[in-house]
Formats: structure tokens, sequence, C-alpha cells
């Protein structure tokens, strides 16, 4: 299975695409609702200080999602240029 | 026959705002996803018939097992209705879709309202009403639920939607669509008939995160925002306050006295300085009431609330609570009991009480009224923003101590926060109109109810044996004071001053109103006998004591209700009255062996 980075630790301001989301049923039925799914381009827009939950934008909504839950949603960037050059793996964990 | 419509979508998409548009009621309406937690309904004429129109809780898909969605997923599934109008943010199209078609397989009429019509138009969003109505096989109306737009449509299309299904039916038990299936539909769908322009400039809701969410400007603006909101509601309530002080007192002297000089002594005692001057004092807060309660919902509406729940989660999670928890904090600042019953919002069950255990110390307009009425009368007019600022951190500081001693299992079974960060609103005038009529309603029902039977009971416990002095030991109220005694003059509360207390239990809006009947006087001139026989160190250590000791009658009932069983309500009971007590203990201990 090809490595993807997780959603905490991407830098913001970059476009990323969702490849999977490891969550039980419940969590991942809410994150959908929200506009968190597999094929959907998502953006971090900020980190809140001392550790606190990320804000990410799919499409027309900004959602807040704590960094351990982000964890389980596996993004590549949107750009493939990036994804094919090895040079960028570090920043994926 | 009876005909129901139900007002169904995602939470904040605008339900109760339509609610409200539609029937003219009165349903709280806020810029924070989760704000509606019950059922509310009201009634509509539409064509002909009267229909009645309930509004739901948001749902995020029928999937949902938060206690605010178990109640609107148990309606729908349970209720017969005509149909449902499905309310959809018309911004968010591609998320919001879904539930949509989920909400097909129940088998139930619906009609689609795109809501935020002006939302989407500013921000280049078109869509293809007919074609979506056409492909979905829904009649679809585009309309702003907030400024109006569209709803005379929506109108007329509701009373032929209804003509047309004019029994109510049940939800067919769900045969829910495969999820990926509806994936599938919806992005070719959503490609046909959503324009959205494809590189947005930053939007007014951009450029103020910056600011606002800053990583660490953030919590100082946050700060700041509040002192600026309190600066507002004390500077323009309090001369609104004294003016209708210096009302009341004309009224008395100029027409009510004169009035009933022909009566016997203890009557006029018991209209005067029992209703009169415990009523009046507490109505003298009605302003302060109306402005706060004003500057509360220009908060809730502005989409801050979740702006500071992003920016507190950090610190809450370190006590077992979250962001939420922090948000809830801040509406209790109006009334804990809605507060309280806001925390449905969260899943996690321990995690949730333990929310409901911290609500009773946020300090509530009823106890800012006990403490406004303080400090401006024993402290100076520079030090009283002060102490009152030292109350709500005080507040805080109980709050997370709270939660910090009985997080036990809600750190375990954290509820994921994850929720919608909605763009910043301006409330419209009529929203403001109405949040204050409702306030000032619940007020002067509450004035005119059992705030009236607090002060009679005083009175009569301070009056009885008729021959006594008025609160002296002799009176029923002075043996009271005698047998608590040894409780409270650790403390410095002085015997007369429990006995407001007591009466505190009840609502925190009678201690007031106990006061003025208790020294006999109203106002002013209560806030002079206060000033001269409490010292700060006395009336400080009285207000931290008020502040935590107990939640209001109310405030308990709620807590049993939500938490499911008493034991939480005893909990909260014993350990408010504890805390409390050691609280004052010590302030007043330290303080007096440091002045002396
Ligand atoms: N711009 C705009 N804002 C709207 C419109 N309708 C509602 N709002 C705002 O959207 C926010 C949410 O409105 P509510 O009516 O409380 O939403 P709700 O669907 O009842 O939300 P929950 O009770 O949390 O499920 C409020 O700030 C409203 O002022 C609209 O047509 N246009
Ligand atoms: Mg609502």
């Amino acid at each position: 299975m090809t490595k993807f980075c997780s959603l905490n630790t991407v830098p913001a301001g970059r476009c990323y695409i969702i490849m999977r989301i490891d969550a039980d049923a419940d969590l991942s039925a809410r994150m959908r609702a929200l506009g968190l799914q597999p094929g959907r381009r998502i953006q971090v827009m900020r980190r809140s200080p001392f550790h606190g939950p990320i804000q990410v934008r799919s499409g027309q909504t900004d959602i807040i999602i704590r960094r351990a839950d982000a964890a389980a949603i596996h993004v590549r960037p949107c750009d493939p240029n990036i994804e094919h050059s090895p040079a960028n793996e570090p920043e994926c964990n | 026959m009876s005909k129901r419509i139900a007002l169904v979508g995602m939470p904040n998409t605008g339900k109760s705002t339509l609610f409200n548009r539609l029937t003219g009621a009165g349903a709280r309406v806020g810029n924070w996803p989760g704000l509606t937690v019950e059922l509310l309904s009201a009634k509509l004429l539409l064509g002909d018939s009267m229909v009645e129109l309930v509004d739901l809780p948001g749902l995020h898909n029928l999937h949902g097992f938060s206690e605010d969605e178990r109640v609107a997923r148990h309606f729908i599934e349970t209720q017969p209705v005509n149909g449902l109008l499905v309310v959809l943010n018309a911004t968010q199209l591609e998320r919001q879709l879904a539930l949509v078609l989920q909400l097909k397989a129940l088998g139930l009429p619906m009609l689609l309202v795109l809501n935020m019509a002006d939302e989407a138009a500013s921000r280049g969003i078109r869509i293809q009403v007919e074609t979506l109505s056409a492909s979905l096989g829904l009649p679809i109306s585009l309309v702003s639920a907030k400024h109006g737009q569209g709803v005379p449509e929506l109108r007329q299309a509701l009373t032929a939607w209804l003509r047309q299904y004019p029994t109510p039916i049940t939800a067919q038990a769900r045969v829910l669509a495969e999820d990926d299936n509806i994936e599938h539909t919806l992005d070719t769908l959503l490609a046909q008939t959503v324009h959205v322009p494809p590189v947005l400039s930053p939007s007014h809701t951009d450029r103020l995160d910056h600011f606002l969410l800053h990583p660490w400007l953030g919590l100082p603006l946050f700060l700041l925002i509040m002192l600026g909101v309190f600066q507002v509601v004390y500077g323009l309530g309090t001369p609104l306050q004294d003016g209708l002080g210096w009302l009341l007192d004309a009224l008395k002297t100029r027409w009510l006295a004169p009035a009933i000089s022909g009566l016997p002594a203890w009557a006029i005692s018991f209209l005067l300085e029992g209703l009169y001057d415990g009523i009046g004092t507490v109505m003298t807060f009605l302003p302060i009431i109306v402005v706060f309660f004003l500057a509360m919902a220009v908060v809730e509406d502005s989409g801050y609330l979740a702006r500071a729940a992003f920016l507190m989660d950090a610190l809450m999670s370190r006590m077992g609570l979250d962001g939420r928890a922090f948000v809830l904090q801040l509406m209790g600042f109006g009334c804990n009991v809605p507060a309280m019953m806001g925390a449905r919002v969260i899943r996690s069950r321990a995690q949730r009480i333990l929310t409901m255990m911290t609500i009773p110390f946020s300090l509530c307009s009823a106890r800012l009224q006990v403490f406004l009425f303080f400090t401006t009368a024993v402290f100076s007019p520079r030090a009283a923003p002060w102490v009152l600022f030292s109350l709500y951190v005080i507040s805080f500081a109980v709050t997370f101590l709270t939660a910090w001693i009985w997080r036990g299992r809600a750190r375990k079974g954290a509820d994921p926060l994850l929720m919608e960060l909605p763009p910043y609103r301006l409330p419209t005038v009529s929203v403001l109109a109405r949040q204050s009529l409702r306030e000032s309603g619940h007020f002067l029902r509450q004035a005119g109810g059992f705030i009236i039977l607090g002060v009679a009971l005083v009175w009569f416990l301070t009056h009885f044996p008729l021959g006594a002095a008025p609160a002296s030991p002799a009176t029923l109220a002075g043996r009271l004071a005698g047998w608590m005694e040894p409780i409270f003059s650790p403390l410095g509360i002085d015997q007369l001053l429990s006995i407001a207390l007591l009466f505190g239990f009840v609502a925190k809006e009678v201690v007031i109103g106990a006061l003025a009947v208790i020294y006999g006087a109203g106002g002013d001139q209560l806030s002079g006998i206060l000033a001269q026989r409490l010292d700060w160190i006395q009336a400080y250590s009285f207000m931290l004591f008020t502040l935590v000791y107990t939640p209001c009658l109310s405030a308990l009932a709620t807590l049993r209700r939500e938490a499911g069983g008493s034991r939480y309500m005893w909990a909260s009971l014993v350990w408010s009255l504890g805390i409390a007590w050691l609280l004052s203990f010590a302030f007043y201990q330290t303080a007096r062996a440091l002045t002396q």
C-alpha cells in the first residue's frame, strides 16, 4: 500500500486530497457529513496553539478537528509533481 | 385532521430562523451548530389549513448518536407528518445533499429549502434549481430565511405541496441506501447543477480569523472582546438602572405611600417594605438584563463562539473537557439551564456529565445582579468593575478545578471534537428585538411569580411574631439565622445576610429582593445600609459564597433530568456547598489576618 501523509502532519496552506480514513463507522460518518471523505480536496488553514485542534477547509466548509483525530485521515498532495518526488517524504510523518 | 410538517437539516443551516420567519415564533437562533436541542412547535396558516410546524435539532446524518440528534431522529422515525421541510445551506450543497438522499429512504414527502441564498450569491455560487429539482424529483425553494427573500414563494409552494399530501404518514422502516452509491449519484448531480467559482478570494471571515485565531494574538483578543462586551453592558446598563430606580422611588413616595396611608401599620409595612421594595429593587435590573442579553445575542450570532472553542480546546482537553464545554460555560453567563441542555451535543456520556457538573459555576445573569448591587454599594466606582471581573475569573477557576478533580472517566472516553466553524455573521435587528423581548418577558414573569412569593415569605419571616422589631432575633427569621450562625460567622457573613442566602437557593434573583425586605429599604437606601454595615472583606466573602454555593433549583432539576438520575444532582449540591464554604472561609480568614 502506498504511504500517505497524515493530516495532522501536513503544513498549512497547501492543497491535499484525502486518500483514506481509518476511523470507526460513527466517526467516519460524521467526518463525511462535514465534507471529509476520500477523494475530497482539503487544505489545513491553521493550527491552534498549545497543540490544540486544527482548522481544515473542505469545499465551502471549515471544520475544527483535533490533531489526534486528524491523524486518522491520510492524504496526498494535490500536485502530482510533489507526490512523486521522494525529497518530500519527510514532511509526511 | 391536524397537519404537521417537520423542519429537518444539518446543524446551523437556519432551521430555527426559518421557523421563526414562517410562524412568527421566538425560537432561539445562533451561529453555533447545535443551538436547538429540543423539539419546538408552532402553528402556521397555509392556504386555509392550520399546520403545526416542528423545529428539530440539527442532524448530521441518520446514523447520528448524540442526544440532540437522537431527539430529532426519534421524532422523524416515529411521528406521523405530512412531510419534511429539509433545510440546506445553499453554499455547502456538496456535503449537505447527501442527507437528502438518506432522508429519501424514509419514504416521506419532502420539500427542499436551499437557505442562505444571500451568502451563496455573494460568494458567486450559482445553482440550477430547476435541474436539481428535476433530478432529485423534489420541489425546491431558494430562500434567505434571515432576510426574507423567497419566503412568500416558499409559503405558496408549501400550500400547494400540502394539498398534494393531505394525510400525515409515518416513516418507513429505514432501508438505508448504500452510502457509496449515494456519493456516486451526488458527484454527477453536483457537477451538473452547482457552479462554484474556482478560486475564492479571501472572505471577510478569512481576514478576521487571521487576527482572531492568530496563534498568540487569539487568546489576548478573546479576553479583550469579553472585557469590551462587559464594558458595554455596564456602560449602557447602569445609567438606565439608576433612572429606573429613581422613577420607582418617586412613584413610591409621591403616589403609593399617600394612597395607602389609611391602612393598618402592618399592612403598610407589608405592601411598601415587603412587596414594593422587594420587587422594585429586583425590577431595577431589567434594563441591565435586556442590554446583557442583547450583547449575548450579538456574540452568539456572530460565530465567535465556535472560534472560542477552537482557541480553548487545548486547555480544556487537559481537564477531560473540550472546546464546546468552554462555549457552554460562556452561554451559561446568560442562564445555566439552557447551557446545560446544550451539552447534549457531546456524545460521550462521561464527558457530557462532567460538562454539566461544571456549568453551575458559570456566573449567570441572576448572580450578576447580586454582584452588581454589592460592588456598586461597597466598592469605589473605580474598583467595582475589577471586583466584578475577579468574580468571573474565580468562576472559571472553580470550573476548572471541578473538572480537574472529577475528570476521571471523561478523559478516557473522549468524544472527538469535530465541528463546523461557521462564517462570521451579523444579527438582524429583528433577531435582537425578539431576543430582548423574550428575555424581558422571562424576567418579568419571574418577578411577577416566584419573586413575589419569595419576597412575601421573607417579609413574613422577618415580621412574625408581629410585635417584635423587624428581623430581630425574636422573629422567625432571627431564630433561623441563629441556628445557622456557627456555619456563617467564620465566613464573615452576618445573620441577616444568611437569611437572604437561604432564599437564593431557590433562585439567585430573590437574593436582592430578600435583602430589601430584611433591611426594610429598597434601591439606593439599601445600598447605603450595606455600605455602612459591611466592610469590603465581608462583602467579598458574601459574593464568593453566593457565586459558588449552590445551583438554583431549576439548574438542579435540569441536571437531574439531563443526567438521568439524582446522583449527579446531589453530588453537585454537596460539592458546590463544600467548595463555597472553604473558599469563603479561606478568603475571609486570610484577608482578616492580613489586614489586622
Ligand atoms: N446569511 C444568512 N444567514 C442565515 C440565514 N438563515 C440563518 N442564518 C444564520 O445562520 C445561523 C444559524 O441559524 P439557526 O436558525 O440557529 O440554525 P439552525 O439550523 O436552527 O441550527 P441548529 O439549531 O444548531 O441546528 C444564525 O446565525 C442565523 O442568523 C440566511 O438566510 N442567510
Ligand atoms: Mg435551531
